[in-house]
């Protein structure tokens, strides 16, 4: 039997030798925050961290996972159950270029399933997958507010306003290199 | 500089302004649409033409948050100071020379000038003929929200000067409460009754929350206020804190909204600066913070019992009422939540008095509603009108009618909880307690526009797609019966519905109603039941004759060549299923079979020769 403390040890070890400068952000991180014994004020902090986590990896794999449990003494099971329930949070590796359409009310009305089964078509992938040569993820989001563009594509932080079937081959072409 | 006194406050407003210049100001409107349109572009031009020319004396560049002429963006308006204006939409920046050239005297030749006649946005003038008032969206669109300076000459943080020096905590929540605001998040609790529950509990820890989860598809005009307006909100937070004695506020916000965290981190650090946030406000010994928290994607969050469990780090799933968040919320201590429009009513509310606010709108829902119009109209955008107005004035007149001269058959309003309104509604004064009555809810104010292509069975379908998709699953009449409503409105669409299908869908959909844990589930039949009131011709014509009216469900039209067809062979060349076959100058035939219904055919054919049924 390890103690609670080696086992820290190692998970962090782990993810260093991985990924020692992302890793290093993180840790800055998590130790800027006004932490404590109290699990009920750590708790507070999960999501914020979790943001800042899938924003340094780009996704939350089990060692990072597992590195957040340890620091914020919150259970691993937990914190998966907090990942699986916010949609914005994901454990699997997404393409480099995020493809969202939306199928917003305003979007729909306007045609955007027609733009989904384009891109599904065009990328051989379903929604919320990533394609093998993880180029590309696609992803279906509920309304960016841009509704008078509908239907409308956001490809990273570029948007594109009322888009067409025809449309989808010249925006992947874009970032095809 | 700290304020310490509310004769600070009027001194530094004296002086700004004093310091207003007296140039044409040129507004451009850069909220999150404004600059996904190329708002940011008009800007540089803007600014590059006045370093080049002479016109620097004469103009300023003003950005401000979205104007809500989402239609027409990128929008820019030109004023001075005694309200002449003219606005500019689609804004092209090889324009603006020639819009700075033209300055106030005349439209400038080839932009396009966005008709006032429609769009009064302070125009004293044109009140009586308005029929916009804006009391949320008063900032909106017409000041730099990134200048909080912009704020305090608007009479910004007036009303938290008058709270803390000459109101006691109780007065506050009483004027609320006899102002009869009711929460704009959509259920439209009275917002003062709230903060007296909480009020009323001992002294000690409590909280503020501001609900930013946006979460209706369709709906963007709580964005719009934090984008273009974010003081109003952190002011009426701190009044809500010293009515029920809270010193901590948290703004739940959409993670989703960059743009809006960006504007609120500046603002909140401008207002502690000025000492509108902190220690011993104004003196008063009143001390209260906010603070951020994102959320994560989740649409259940918008209820805020669990949003409180989101903000607590936990699954955002919610519980049962009471107890209420008012008696026991965040960490088990007493929390108002409400609703980013409902707090940006609160400083006018207390700076013009209840009695004004109930001058407004109707008896039992007084004030404004702020609506976010989309779908099938000719003018997208935001629009606030006094509750009561109706329907008919808000497409017709405000939006403009339905896009491309369509007929229209019905709006959507209140997102996945609310329901559809059907023609014969049109004239119905909407508040909270008429669009019950009609079967549908006010929501959060989204409205999408629909016409006669749209299928209601489809629709109805959609919503309920995207309940299943965020039920959190918690309650078994959420996570199971919205799942069996879904499969059903899908066999329906597919043809393959019976009218006993109709029976238990109506059935299963008032269990769900009466059953479901919180306002998201117990509201989520709601697409349904309104569109089987309103709409059951469509069902029926699904399940008995196995037709789309609309000719909007795949599975159900038949593409068919009637005799117009003169044999071209482009319908042929295009289908990509090979299922047309036929001789050069020949009637052309589908074979039904191999048909996937894309309709490519329909749209290449240029004599007319296909019928869609």
């Amino acid at each position: 039997m390890s103690c609670d403390c080696c086992k820290k040890e190692k998970a962090l070890e782990k993810l260093m030798r991985l990924e020692p400068e992302k890793t290093s952000q993180l840790v800055a991180f998590i130790d800027s925050l006004p932490l404590g014994q109290d699990v009920d004020v750590n708790r507070g902090h999960l999501i914020e961290t979790l943001h800042k986590a899938q924003g340094i990896f780009g996704y939350l794999p089990q060692e990072v996972q597992q590195v957040i449990s340890e620091r914020l003494k919150i259970t691993r099971s937990e914190i998966y159950g907090v990942i699986s329930f916010y949609s914005y949070f994901t454990d699997k590796p997404i393409g480099r270029h995020k493809i969202s359409v939306c199928c917003g009310t305003a979007c729909f009305v306007k045609g955007s399933m027609r733009i989904v089964d384009e891109f599904k078509k065009q990328l051989n992938v379903q929604e919320g997958e990533t394609t093998a040569d993880l180029k590309f993820f696609l992803n279906v989001l509920r309304c960016v507010g841009a509704c008078s563009l509908a239907p409308v594509v956001m490809v990273d932080d570029q948007v594109y306003g009322k888009v067409t079937p025809e449309m989808v081959s010249e925006i992947l072409a874009k970032y095809r290199d | 500089m700290t304020l310490k006194t509310p004769s600070e406050l009027n001194a530094l407003k004296a002086s700004l302004v004093q310091a207003v210049s007296d140039k044409v100001k040129i507004l451009v409107s850069l909220g999150t649409c404004g600059l996904a349109a190329g708002g940011s572009k008009v800007l540089d031009a803007i600014t590059a033409a006045l370093e080049e020319s002479d016109c620097a004396e004469k103009y300023e560049a003003v950005p401000v948050g979205c104007m809500g002429l989402c239609y027409c963006e990128p929008t820019i308006e030109l004023r001075d100071g005694s309200g002449k204006a003219i606005i500019y939409g689609n804004v092209e920046p090889s324009q603006i020379p020639a819009i700075l050239e033209a300055g106030l005297t005349s439209a400038a030749e080839g932009a396009t000038v966005v008709e006032r006649t429609w769009y009064y946005p302070e125009d004293e003038n044109n009140k009586n003929k308005a029929l916009q008032a804006k009391i949320a969206l008063r900032n909106t669109g017409r000041i730099n929200p990134e200048r909080i300076e912009d704020y305090i000459i608007r009479d910004g943080y007036q009303a938290l000067a008058k709270v803390l020096t000459s109101m006691k905590p109780d007065d506050v929540s009483q004027t609320v409460l006899d102002s009869n605001l009711r929460g704009r998040g959509g259920a439209g609790f009275p917002t003062g009754k709230k903060w007296q529950f909480a009020a009323a509990q001992p002294k000690g820890q409590k909280y503020m929350i501001c609900n930013a989860d946006e979460g209706d598809p369709g709906a963007f005009m709580d964005r719009a206020v934090l984008e273009g307006d974010p003081h109003s909100v952190l002011e009426a937070m701190t009044i809500g804190g010293y009515a029920t004695g809270a010193d901590t506020g948290i703004i739940y916000i959409r993670a989703e909204y960059p743009l809006a965290i960006t504007r609120l981190r500046i603002a909140i650090d401008q207002a502690r600066k000025m000492g509108f946030l902190g220690k011993n406000i104004f003196g008063s010994g009143f001390d209260f913070d906010i603070e951020l928290k994102y959320g994560a994607g989740a649409f259940v969050c918008g209820e805020e019992t669990a949003l409180i469990h989101s903000v607590e780090g936990k699954r955002g799933e919610p519980t049962v009422k009471p107890p209420f968040p008012a008696i026991q919320g965040l960490w088990k201590h007493p929390t108002i939540v409400n609703n980013v429009e409902t707090y940006a009513n609160i400083p006018v509310i207390i700076r013009k008095g209840a009695a004004w606010f109930k001058t407004i709108g109707t008896t039992g829902s007084p004030g404004t509603k702020v609506f976010a119009l989309a779908g099938k109209i000719n003018r997208v955008g935001l629009v606030e009108v006094p509750m009561g107005t109706t329907l008919r004035d808000i497409v017709f007149k405000l939006g403009g009618g339905i896009s491309k001269d369509r007929i229209f058959k019905a709006v959507q309003i209140g997102g996945p909880s609310g329901g559809c309104i059907a023609a014969k509604n049109l004239d119905t004064p909407i508040d909270y307690d008429t669009l019950k009555a009609i079967g549908a809810m006010m929501g959060s104010g989204g409205i999408i526009v629909m016409d006669e292509d749209d299928c209601m069975v489809d629709i109805a379908r959609f919503f309920l797609e995207f309940t299943c998709d965020e039920s959190c699953g918690k309650c078994t009449p959420c996570r199971i019966g919205n799942r069996r409503l879904y499969e059903m409105l899908t066999n329906i669409c597919h043809g393959k519905g019976t009218p006993q299908t109709l029976v238990e869908l109506r059935s299963l959909a008032l269990v769900i109603k009466d059953t479901a844990l919180c306002g998201l589930g117990q509201t989520s039949p709601n697409p349904v039941l309104s569109t089987m009131t309103n709409f059951m011709n469509e069902y029926e014509a699904h399940v008995n004759e196995r037709r789309c009216p609309a000719g909007a469900c795949a599975r159900l039209i038949r593409f068919t060549i009637n005799e117009k067809c003169i044999g071209c062979g482009v319908c042929a060349k295009n289908c990509p299923e090979n299922a047309i076959s036929g001789v050069t100058k020949k009637r052309h035939l589908i074979d039904q079979n191999k048909c996937i219904k894309c309709g490519i055919c329909f749209q290449k054919c240029k004599f007319q020769a296909i019928d869609k049924q």
